[in-house]
């Protein structure tokens, strides 16, 4: 069953590290298909390190591999996820008059890859 | 250390003197090597200028970055020698000449072409930028409006109460990071600017400093701070604006906790601080301008820190991204009257976020040919604006392949700023720093690039306007 939840993209170490070696190298694809969840969210969605899971936005639907974070990392409810093209597949396009699509905080709807 | 202790010091001294001091191994021996000292990097807003970067020339590498962070040790260690061609207009690899040829002819053939990037640029080639746009009364967007760009509609707004990063590590006594995590995205932040160095009256560094973050989650930077509020997500605009509300003095409402996550006392201990530091800065990120709210967000937050200046001295600053995005800010700025989303095509600049920025000129499908330079929209913009990439002819400037420069009609492989080209970069405090680069590239730099492009297009240009004469 799918679940609703936050994805929050952002910069993390290993994505900034992984870009230079180049966009197109194993790495970065690796780091930004990474996503981050609780691990109490994790055992709801009876989810383990390594498994898949689809995002899907109004937009559009990423596959990626999720890992999970201790409680008081990450709250329950949101998905962290370096920046990087899975990321910008569920961006909607509307910049409200500002340039700026919403890149942070997109509602998705998580479901496992079975 | 006591006068006994002092001279039994001084006699193990004397002993080891005596013994063959060890033989140092010089790593560098016998390689052709070359030290650059006070080198900068550009990887990021920091712009760190204290670098000592010690380059292979038989390898034509560098192999030691001192003093970088590990994101600048990847910056400095991953660009290498390229094979790949310097040219290739649809794949294939062409001349220098045709490359120029091919761009020029697309930029003065199309009704609507766009520039969008610079970030990762000089101030000389952003310059070259801005005047080929102007030229071909085209489109000029930096990767700030889908950064801080909301940040510089707040600054119209509401102005900016601002510091130089100097002033900071020198004075601020209170530090807020507001909506970022520098340790991951800016490691030296802390360690160089605005944290731990000791100062002019901050003597004893983060001892004398009292140090806040704010944020949705948990982050690597959070062991940093003394105080971490944890905000909802989507609700800093609430948590900012009771702040302010605070500081003056006014009533919150009583379910503000429930509403933001934030507990009233800790709020209210908040504003006292704020209110009671002899310098402070509130350093905002991305947290505030990619969500709900964007500009404001960011002029809500710049006008708290205007409202404490009733009390105190306190000043507020975009933590920024690429190396020059800056740069890009100021020179477009300085220009053209406007920071990012210029439009020429009426013969005169206009400046319109959500009109002239390139997410909508893309998503709208509004642009027939884009110049990217420094930067890959075709993997981090929304999938509409990548849909009409693919339909338009590309031009890429790009030190390495990326999905933007596979996609692109033509595309240049350039050399690095900062590691293979000298310029001019502002650090994101506005002040702006010359580079000293370390070894030749293969490639010419974005610049050298860039003025062929303007060249060639001023020429087709004016054989355009005598055949309309005659
Ligand atoms: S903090 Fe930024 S500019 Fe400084 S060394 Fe690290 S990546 Fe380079």
């Amino acid at each position: 069953m799918a679940e609703t939840m936050i994805l929050v993209p952002g910069r993390s170490q290993s994505q900034g590290t992984s870009l230079n070696e180049g966009k197109l190298k194993d790495e970065y694809k690796k780091v930004t298909s990474t996503a981050e969840l609780n691990e109490r969210d994790m055992r709801r969605l009876k989810l383990k390190d390594g498994d898949k899971i689809k995002l899907k936005s109004d937009v559009g639907q990423t596959v990626v591999t999720c890992k999970s974070k201790k409680d008081a990392d990450l709250p329950t409810g949101m998905i962290f996820i370096p920046y990087g093209p899975p990321s910008s597949e569920l961006m909607a396009s509307d910049t409200a008059g500002t340039g700026m699509p919403l890149s942070k905080h997109m509602e998705v709807k998580v479901t496992k890859v079975k | 250390m006591t006068e006994a202790t002092q001279t039994e010091a001084q006699a193990k001294d004397q002993v080891k003197d005596k013994k063959p001091a060890p033989k140092r191994v010089d790593p560098n021996a016998g390689k052709n090597v070359k030290i650059v000292k006070d080198a900068t990097c550009t990887f990021c807003g920091c712009v760190c200028d204290d670098m000592e970067l010690t380059v292979d020339l038989d390898e034509h590498r560098i192999t030691k970055a001192k003093k970088a962070c590990v994101l600048g040790r990847a910056w400095f260690y991953e660009h290498t020698v390229d094979t790949r061609p310097a040219v290739l207009i649809d794949g294939k690899e062409a001349t220098f000449k045709e490359g120029v040829e091919a761009a020029a002819k697309i930029l003065v053939d199309a009704k609507f072409p766009i520039t969008y990037g610079m970030s990762d640029s000089t101030c000389e080639s952003q310059r070259v930028t801005v005047d080929i746009m102007d030229t071909i009364n085209g489109n000029v967007d930096t990767t700030t409006s889908v950064c801080h760009g909301p940040s510089g509609m707040a600054f119209q707004g509401v102005g900016e109460s601002t510091a130089t990063l100097g002033e900071v590590k020198n004075r601020a006594d209170l530090v807020i990071y507001w909506g970022g995590n520098p340790a991951e995205s800016h490691p030296r932040h802390f360690t160089r600017y605005a944290v731990t160095p000791k100062g002019m009256y901050i003597p004893n560094g983060k001892k004398d400093r009292t140090v806040v973050l704010v944020d949705v989650r948990r982050t690597p930077s959070t062991p940093v701070a003394d105080i971490f509020m944890q905000v909802k997500p989507g609700k800093d605009f609430e948590v900012l604006w009771a702040l302010r509300a605070l500081v003056k003095g006014k009533k919150i409402a009583n379910d503000i906790e429930k509403q933001t996550g934030v507990s009233r006392e800790v709020l209210d201990d908040l504003v006292e601080r704020m209110k009671n530091c002899q310098f402070g800065v509130l350093f905002f990120g991305m947290g505030l301008t990619m969500t709900r709210g964007r500009h404001f967000n960011s002029g809500a937050l710049l006008s708290l820190a205007a409202d404490l200046n009733e009390f105190t001295h306190f000043v507020a600053k975009p933590v920024r991204g690429h190396g020059n995005v800056t740069g890009a800010d100021n020179v477009v700025s300085w220009q053209t009257g406007y920071p990012f989303g210029v439009n020429f095509n009426r013969g005169y600049p206009r400046f319109n976020p959500g009109e002239f920025t390139t997410t909508d000129l893309l998503s709208r499908g509004e642009a027939d040919a884009a110049m990217i330079i420094a930067s890959d929209p075709a993997s981090n913009f929304p999938k509409a604006a990548i849909e009409h990439m693919k339909k338009i002819p590309i031009i890429s400037l790009d030190t390495k392949d990326t999905i933007t420069s596979s996609i692109a009609k033509v595309c240049f492989a350039v050399s690095t700023y900062g590691i293979n080209t000298g310029g001019t970069v502002y650090r994101m405090d506005d002040v702006p720093i010359t580079l000293r680069p370390a070894m030749e590239s293969t490639y010419p730099g974005d610049q050298e690039v860039l003025e062929a492009i303007r060249d060639r297009v001023k020429k087709l240009l004016s054989g355009k306007k005598a055949r309309v004469a005659a």
